[in-house]
């Protein structure tokens, strides 16, 4: 028996910031607001460190009974939380990122209204994430995955009186929605054919039934479902469309709930569920295929992007692709890999992104920006690692756990990789193209201040300056980790430690067989292409800067397809939303609630008034007709007596 | 001996007769008058009834529906003159204050 470690504090932590700051945060002052909201997440992150500590002493998985919640029968639900190596990367990866988010935005938001209720929204995104990856079932993995939807919907539209933010904020919840429901489908399936939530019973369960190679059965059908609910979280194709329209939220929630930790719950889900897709390889497949497809598509679009949060939003659906891929070749500590490095280093390009709209005044056209390095030179600088990193280039972050995708990816399947490289030289251009543009050639932006759509309009903005150090700070962090925290997976390290999570066999063994010779030169190659994509960025935008231009002119057509995301977003808008519309309109709104159910209603009103109408008459108030009435009523009913006795 | 069913129809063309004459009429004496026939008419039929069956019940209503038509006159007469008093006119339509 382990003692109790108290996990259920990890998360309520938060959520106790959470209440302080929505139900008393008005009547704070912004330090008491910043002070809870730090304390109560700081504190979670000291939780999740006690228990990286206590790890090792731990019988694994270690779970921890709270409270039951559902009994009908033989099915059971509990309240529980579920700790084993993969959850403890989860949590290290999401309080950390998340404290040092937490920390940036204190200073990010300093002159937004609303302080306390982003605060106190932040905080509650901490809980739900929390509790989703602690969760020990499904259902409770559901409720957070549910949970961390809202906190997205209300930080998507936090500047809520902007109509684009609003909108963009429903389009992520109803996007959403339509991943939640295979989701739900999925936990159907399980209750009736496992009997159980629980992860240790369905995971049993699924291991005892025999892989489906062949065919359409129930685990292959499960998995399929559970990947819906992935890609409508984690943006994959086709469901990718609400990401890049979150950016209207605040950068830090771009940071923390776009980049780092929310959007990687499909990835995280896929991967805890491993059980069932090693049991239906066809589905895997499908994960692999989708979120291949996905890196490329992304990255494409990002290419042509100007403004500087929607190139890392199609970087980050392009990044999640490929944990997709990793996931869907069985490479799953790969693929937590990437979701590790890539929360470092993406929520430490958007939170520098934050920065240089900080520091140009709002501005988020990266052409408009342009020389910046000598204004923000902090901000370049961990924004130079952070690309660095992302593009693949040892020995940075990025590069470790990309490349291990790769080369699983090559074993699996060379086409995976192929797209894959493919994918990392577009990663690698983009990304200096953002930085190139950012912070090269000559400042391109007015001077003065001027309309700000983020209303930071009283900002005073002479010519771009430096963040507050309390921005500063996380930025430095992350790019140390940027910077390091590859180096943990140097030798299968990271995928030794994840390995009981995913011991299904074969994986390890088959890295181990395969040679050194054709490791280190797939790793080459993906370098090589990565310095490729920096030269060709450092080509176009810092020695020709006119070259561009001429090359979209000449593409014509697919540049602007590019440009217009692949008109994705009309195409959807054609085919799901009008007709969606439209029908609602004419049918069910015109036909169904107003031709019928409000017709029945009002009709039957209108009837009982021209019934009424007519039976009005007979109470005239005249007490010679009344006495007409009772001598023709008395009259009949003698007619009648008089006939039943005739008869 | 004159049949019972002699005496009942003259009982019920004597209450048709006040039926008729309380609907029609708007005379508030006349109106008056047609109830007492009604009464009258059904008094009629008690009494044939009774001679009928041999049965002094049948009478003793009678004088039972004789007091109370007693009564109710004098009563009524009053009212008469009282909304003589206030109206001025006897007929009914006129007689209105308490309708909408």
């Amino acid at each position: 028996m382990t003692p109790s470690l108290h996990l259920w504090l990890i998360p309520v932590l938060p959520l106790v910031g959470a209440a302080i700051n929505g139900f008393f945060g008005r009547r704070l002052t912004r330090q008491a607001v910043g002070a809870v909201a730090l304390t109560f997440c700081g504190a979670a992150f000291a939780m999740v460190l006690y228990v990286a500590v206590r790890f090792a002493s731990l019988g694994l998985p270690h779970t921890e009974f709270l409270a039951h919640w559902i009994r009908s029968g033989d099915f059971f639900v509990n309240f529980e939380f579920y700790l084993d190596q993969l959850t403890l990367v989860m949590l290290l990866v999401v309080t950390g990122v998340g404290f040092l988010i937490h920390i940036y935005s204190v200073g990010y938001m300093s002159e937004e209204g609303g302080f306390y209720r982003f605060f106190s929204y932040l905080n509650l995104f901490m809980f739900f994430m929390l509790t989703l990856v602690l969760a020990g079932n499904y259902l409770q993995m559901f409720i957070g995955w549910e949970g961390v939807g809202l906190a997205s919907y209300l930080l998507i539209g936090f500047w809520f009186t902007k109509d684009s933010a609003a909108s963009a904020g429903k389009k992520a919840f109803i996007v959403n929605r339509i991943g939640d429901f295979g989701f739900l489908i999925a936990l159907f399936l399980m209750i009736k054919h496992f009997g159980s939530l629980d992860f240790g019973q369905v995971f049993a369960a699924a291991s005892h039934l025999s892989v489906e190679t062949v065919g359409f059965g129930l685990l292959t059908s499960i998995g399929l479902l559970l990947m819906v609910g992935a890609a409508g979280k984690s943006a994959q194709v086709p469901l990718y469309v609400w990401l890049p329209d979150a950016m209207e939220g605040p950068t830090p929630v771009s940071a923390l709930i776009h980049a780092a930790t929310m959007v990687t719950a499909g990835v995280y889900m896929v991967a805890r569920s491993h059980v069932i897709f090693d049991h239906a390889p066809n589905a895997l497949t499908v994960v692999a295929i989708v979120g291949t497809l996905t890196a490329l598509f992304a990255a494409t679009i990002g290419v042509a992007q100007t403004d500087i949060k929607k190139v890392l939003a199609y970087s980050t659906i392009s990044q999640l692709g490929y944990m997709f891929m990793a996931c869907g070749v069985a490479a799953y500590s790969a693929g937590i890999f990437h979701l590790m490095t890539h929360a470092f280093f993406k929520g430490l390009l958007f939170l520098a992104a934050g920065s240089v709209i900080h520091a140009v005044g709002g501005e988020q056209d990266m052409r408009k920006m342009g020389g910046l390095r000598q204004f923000v030179p902090v901000t370049y600088l961990t924004m130079g690692i952070a690309t660095l990193a992302i593009a693949g280039i040892p020995p940075f972050a990025g590069f470790f756990s990309k490349d291990e995708i790769l080369f699983r990816a090559y074993q699996a399947n060379p086409v995976y990789w192929v797209i894959g490289l493919f994918t990392a030289f577009l990663t690698s251009f983009y990304m200096f193209r953002l930085l190139f543009m950012t912070f090269y050639g000559d400042y391109r932006g007015a001077a003065d201040g001027h309309d700000d759509p983020h209303g930071h309009a009283n900002h005073g903005h002479g010519s771009p300056h430096e963040s507050p150090t309390i921005m500063l700070v996380p930025l430095m962090i992350l790019a140390l980790l940027s910077l390091g925290g590859g180096w943990i997976g140097i030798g299968g390290r990271f995928e030794r430690f994840l390995g009981p999570v995913f011991a299904s066999g074969d994986l390890s063994e088959r890295a181990a067989e395969a040679s050194h010779v054709l490791e280190h030169s797939l790793m080459a190659m993906s370098v090589a292409t990565a310095g490729l994509g920096w030269y060709v960025a450092w080509l176009l935008y810092v020695k020709r800067p006119l070259l561009p231009q001429r090359i979209a002119d000449s593409l014509g057509g697919f540049y602007e397809a590019v440009v217009h995301k692949y008109y994705i977003d009309e195409l959807y808008a054609t085919l799901f939303v009008k007709p969606l519309v439209e029908g609602s309109t004419s049918i069910l709104w015109h036909g169904v609630d107003q031709g019928v159910i409000d017709a029945a209603v009002n009709d039957t009103a209108h009837g009982a008034t021209h019934v009424s109408e007519a039976a009005r008459h007979m109470q005239s108030g005249n007490l010679r007709s009344y006495a007409g009435w009772i001598a023709a009523g008395g009259a009949a009913v003698i007619a009648y007596m008089i006939w039943m006795g005739v008869r | 001996m004159v049949p019972v069913s002699y005496y009942l129809i003259l009982s019920g063309v004597l209450f048709a007769c006040g039926v008729i004459g309380f609907l029609i009429k708007r005379n508030i004496i006349t109106i008056f008058m047609s109830i007492e026939l009604m009464l009258n008419g059904v008094n009629l039929a008690f009494v044939a009834f009774a001679a009928q069956w041999q049965h002094l019940s049948g009478q003793v209503f009678v004088f039972f529906v004789m007091v109370v038509a007693a009564a109710e006159t004098a009563v009524g007469l009053a009212i008469i003159i009282a909304v003589y008093r206030t109206r001025e006119t006897l007929n009914v339509d006129q007689v209105n204050l308490l309708k909408l």
